[in-house]
């Protein structure tokens, strides 16, 4: 069996465990939902090491293995991984294990808390290893009821109702507009080679070109549809309520995790099959990305709620990816992976310490907190890192890819770049800066606030090593992606619409690091 | 006259004389009981229904009017499926029956043997004969609970509304008749070359179509369904919502695929916009509801349209996700009804539901899932049914926009259901429960056929394959 069976796998069979035990055997659920997720992480950093070192080998995917589930319809169990997704899947694992330690704070119905939320860790990281479209798509939707619940029980805020329809209305939408245009990709092979595994659409599709008529349709429907999924402007207004309302750990893994599925999407299903569509959209994709950044960005500066600042920032970033994947070059869309994978460790990072703020202060209103750092000097710390990272400072991982995303869009419009890095820097140098002011500094006493002990720092470690291995090393990640992302950027680079623009100068490693 | 043809009607009638003649010597007290022949009864025909048979000449017999496809077979076990069910619901739910239990099983196992010979039609006569079968067994079952003037309302309303229905079928049967000279599917389909032009035999073929939307509950005849389901008894509302449901789309796919399919073909858009419609109606309807059983009643129209997704698409694929789409809509349906049966013994209001995992986890469970699976989420059943239903309604877009606006109606009525459907999951998991209530017990069988119906909505959830196959197989006497 492939290690990558394993990693979705594990956290799937640790809720099938947790549903056995009764609910009144509290630390027992808890170390089956620790242990599943950390075997997980295990499997996952493994596989992340050994996929690191032959990445030289010939074929296109590593660790695959495939099973036939219902051969008549196309539906192949197909998993591997290649350069786009190793980093997701390792910041995956890392986040669901994350997530798990820091649902501490759950008191109440931990059994239905930890079955919810392995099953959504699970079902992404399955769906982030599948080549087949419809486990692709399957495993992504296993999400959706509990998101639903956990925001409605254990969510907080008095606008917790409004936020969990809202969340599970548009991310529903969302995913049904994708599923329609991954229906529509599968019906636009002949009959006869119907399948819904991706790497022999992916195979017909670069020698056979899919019609612009049925690409002016299908492209909208996935773009739209896995935008939503990742709050594109101006479908992002689920985002901000949905996780300021929801429970640390969900907030960490639908942030961090769950919102890549659809750049994820983008990148692996859109751009390579239907490369003029891409072309032609990428302009208007590159507008709604500013929408992102610097709306997004605004909305967050004004703010006082640290979880409507963390969502509202969190959509301000997805623009950085955005920008990358609208640039249609090897640089963008390596710069827009690495924006992917710094911003799940990011995201999560950040929720799990509003979500320790918030258990130990009891809110999250920034006008009434301050001077937490003397009480909390390793959570303010590390709070005051994921602060700068969020600012994109060099030494964490968000910088190598705002940076790569900013020099591919760089090629496409200068104009619009400059726009983005006004956002980047400035905007969320000033929400982010003025966020540890209030939080941080000051001289307000909060006697009854305890910092973490050595077991609690453990999310808060693992998520920052990410955030810094990769902003030190990006070429752990890059490499992968780079040698993944250049037969997509070929294909697209091909379409009739490609004479606009030039194929970008491949020099940026110097840069990167 | 082939005997063997029929012989699975034959045993069911055959086991509903038995249950009304051992009724007459047993003491009042064991007569619930007789719940548990009927099912062995179903549970030996069902089995048989499995041996290859043995009599292989010839599928039509009784001068052209019945046939024995493979079609039929598949409808005839989803019936004594459905049947099953319904009785092991109403095994349970007979102490809320004043008196006359016996007759409730035998009144379900005659309209099962109206609906295993609607499963079978080949003329429109036998058509009209099968469907007022279940029909006239249906006014008595709604208004089984007589003492309850709900169920009573319910019970006219369904009484008046389905021999409307039922005149509409007659007059277009007449019309089909009166130009074409013959009522078999068979003349019929040789002879619409010559028909397609005639307005009168087209006027005949709306009316017809008018009158089984009656029983899928489509629009324009869908006004009944959340009245008669709300007031109905919640066994009876079961088999309404599956089985009734399934018969129409039986007689659906045999008149329209088997007599008709020149002119199918040319209706498409006819069928789009009814599906449309019927889609937002039911979806739309919903929103507001409190009773469960009446916010079953308007899913049940806006599932009429998803399944008149499959039938709109005139083609093999659509009819196929039309039959797998209706196998795990029972096993759904099934579970929603055993623990609407199980908690909501007085009323049926969703606050009843409120709470519920704590009353019984398992229910809650239950019911959470069935909505889930009703909303069309992996990895439930209703998901799969949605999603072929979806690719065989795309796969026909690239020829004609309308399909694809009919796609995107139906993915806009999905997303307005979870709205309504997860307003129940809300109540189970975090609204608290009514202060007097207790924990849930419930008896083994009803606990058995909860098991197995979620069993099977995780099963055609998530392997397809098996049930796909045999639907693709079902629909291969169909004609596109």
């Amino acid at each position: 069996m492939s290690p990558l069976t394993w990693i979705f796998l594990l956290p799937l069979l640790g809720a099938l465990v947790i549903l056995l035990i009764p609910g009144n055997f509290r630390p027992v659920i808890r170390l089956v939902a620790l242990l599943s997720t950390l075997a997980s992480m295990g499997v996952a950093i493994a596989m992340f090491a050994l996929f690191a070192s032959f990445q030289q080998g010939g074929q296109a995917f590593k660790f695959e293995q495939t099973v036939a589930w219902a051969p008549s319809l196309g539906i192949v169990y197909h998993v591997g991984v290649d350069g786009l997704n190793a980093g997701l899947i390792l910041m995956g694992a890392v986040v669901a294990f994350a997530a798990v330690c820091v649902s501490h704070s759950i008191k109440t119905r931990e059994k239905e808390f930890y079955i919810l939320l392995l099953t959504m860790s699970g079902g992404i990281l399955g769906a982030f290893a599948s080549l087949n479209l419809f486990f692709f798509y399957f495993l992504h939707e296993l999400a959706l009821v509990p998101t639903f619940i956990m925001i409605g029980v254990w969510g907080k805020g008095d606008r917790k109702n409004y936020a969990t329809y809202q969340i599970t209305l548009y991310l529903s939408l969302g995913a049904l507009l994708a599923l329609l245009g991954l229906i529509g990709v599968y019906l636009q092979l002949p009959a006869a080679q119907r399948t819904f595994e991706l790497p022999q659409i992916i195979e017909y599709f670069h020698t056979h070109r899919m019609n612009i008529g049925a690409q002016r349709v299908i492209f909208p429907l996935l773009l739209f549809g896995f935008g939503i999924l990742v709050s594109l402007w101006p479908f992002h207004t689920w985002a901000p309520l949905g996780y300021g309302s929801a429970p640390a750990g969900t907030a960490m893994v639908h942030a961090g995790v769950l919102k890549k599925f659809g750049l994820y999407g983008l990148i692996r299903i859109a751009l390579p099959i239907m490369p003029d569509e891409a072309q032609r959209w990428a302009v208007a994709l590159m507008i709604l990305s500013l929408g992102n950044i610097i709306y997004g960005g605004l909305v967050a500066m004004r703010q006082r709620n640290l979880n409507l600042l963390l969502g509202n920032s969190s959509v301000a970033h997805v623009g950085f990816a955005f920008l990358g994947i609208a640039s249609l070059s090897v640089i963008g869309i390596t710069g827009a992976e690495v924006v992917m994978v710094a911003h799940g460790f990011l995201a999560a990072l950040t929720f799990a310490i509003s979500g320790y703020l918030h258990e130990q202060t009891g809110t999250l209103d920034m006008d009434r907190m301050g001077g937490l750092l003397r009480r909390l000097p390793f959570i303010g710390t590390v709070g005051v890192m994921a602060m700068m990272a969020g600012c994109g400072l060099p030494g964490f991982a968000g910088f190598p890819g705002e940076v790569l995303a900013l020099f591919g869009s760089w090629s496409r419009s200068e104009f619009m770049t400059g726009f983005a890095v006004w956002g980047a820097l400035v905007i969320a140098g000033v929400y982010m800066t003025r966020a540890i002011r209030s939080i941080f500094h000051g001289e307000k006493e909060w006697p009854h606030v305890i910092d973490a002990n050595w077991w609690r720092k453990t999310p808060f470690v693992l998520l920052l090593t990410g955030l810094l291995v990769f902003g030190c090393f990006p070429r752990l990640l890059t490499d992968g992606i780079e040698a993944s992302a250049l037969p997509i950027v070929s294909m697209t680079a091909g379409s009739m619409h490609a004479a606009k623009a030039p194929p970008p100068p491949r020099s940026k490693r110097g840069a990167a690091q | 006259m082939n005997l063997n043809l029929i012989a699975p009607e034959i045993a069911v009638i055959g086991l509903a004389m038995v249950i009304l003649l051992v009724d007459l010597w047993i003491p009042p007290a064991a007569r619930a009981r007789l719940g548990y022949l009927a099912i062995a009864g179903l549970l030996v025909i069902l089995g048989l229904s499995f041996i290859p048979s043995v009599e292989s000449s010839g599928v039509i017999g009784f001068s052209g009017m019945f046939c024995a496809d493979g079609l039929a077979l598949f409808f005839k076990r989803f019936f004594l499926i459905a049947a099953i069910g319904v009785i092991v619901m109403g095994m349970d739910f007979a102490s809320q029956i004043a008196m006359g239990i016996a007759e409730f099983y035998v009144l379900v196992l005659i309209a099962l043997s109206g609906m295993m010979f609607a499963a079978g039609v080949n003329d429109l006569i036998l058509a009209f004969v099968a469907l007022e079968l279940i029909s006239v067994t249906f006014y008595v079952l709604v208004s089984f609970q007589r003492a309850r003037l709900s169920s009573l309302e319910a019970g006219v309303k369904y009484l008046i509304l389905s021999a409307m229905s039922a005149a509409i079928l007659v007059f277009g049967i007449a019309l089909v008749f009166g130009t074409a000279g013959t009522t078999n599917f068979g003349d019929l389909n040789q002879l619409s070359n010559q028909l397609i032009l005639n307005k009168a035999f087209w006027l005949g073929l709306l009316l017809i179509m008018v009158g089984l939307a009656f029983k899928i509950s489509a629009f324009p005849m869908q006004i009944w369904a959340p009245d008669v389901y709300q007031g109905a008894p919640t066994p009876v509302t079961a088999f309404l919502a599956i089985g009734s449901k399934a018969a129409g789309f039986a007689l659906i796919l045999r008149i329209l695929f088997i007599a008709f399919p020149l002119i199918a073909a040319r209706w498409n858009n006819i069928l789009i916009y009814t599906a449309a419609i019927t889609i937002l109606y039911g979806n739309l309807c919903a929103i507001p509801q409190r009773s469960l059983k009446r916010l079953m009643g308007y899913s049940s129209i806006s599932n009429a349209g998803y399944l008149l997704l499959g039938i709109a698409a005139v083609s093999a694929s659509g009819s196929a996700a039309v039959l797998y789409y209706l196998s795990g809509y029972l096993a759904t349906l099934a579970a929603v009804f055993i623990v609407i049966c199980v908690v909501a013994k007085e009323s049926d209001d969703i606050s009843v539901f409120a709470g519920l995992h704590r009353r019984s986890p398992v229910l809650g469970a239950c019911l959470a899932l069935a909505m889930v699976s009703l909303a069309g989420i992996p990895p439930l059943a209703g998901f799969l049914g949605k999603f072929l239903l979806l690719r065989a309604v795309i796969e026909r877009g690239f020829a004609n926009p309308a399909y694809l606006w009919l796609a995107g109606i139906a993915v806009v009525g999905v997303v307005i259901s979870l709205y309504y459907y997860f307003g129940v999951v809300r109540a189970i998991y975090w609204q608290d429960a009514p202060a007097e209530a207790a924990p849930i017990h419930f008896s083994t069988p009803m606990k058995a056929l909860l098991g197995l119906s979620v069993a099977g909505m995780f099963y055609l959830g998530i392997c397809p394959g098996g049930l796909y196959d045999l639907s693709v197989s079902a629909v291969k006497s169909l004609r596109f």
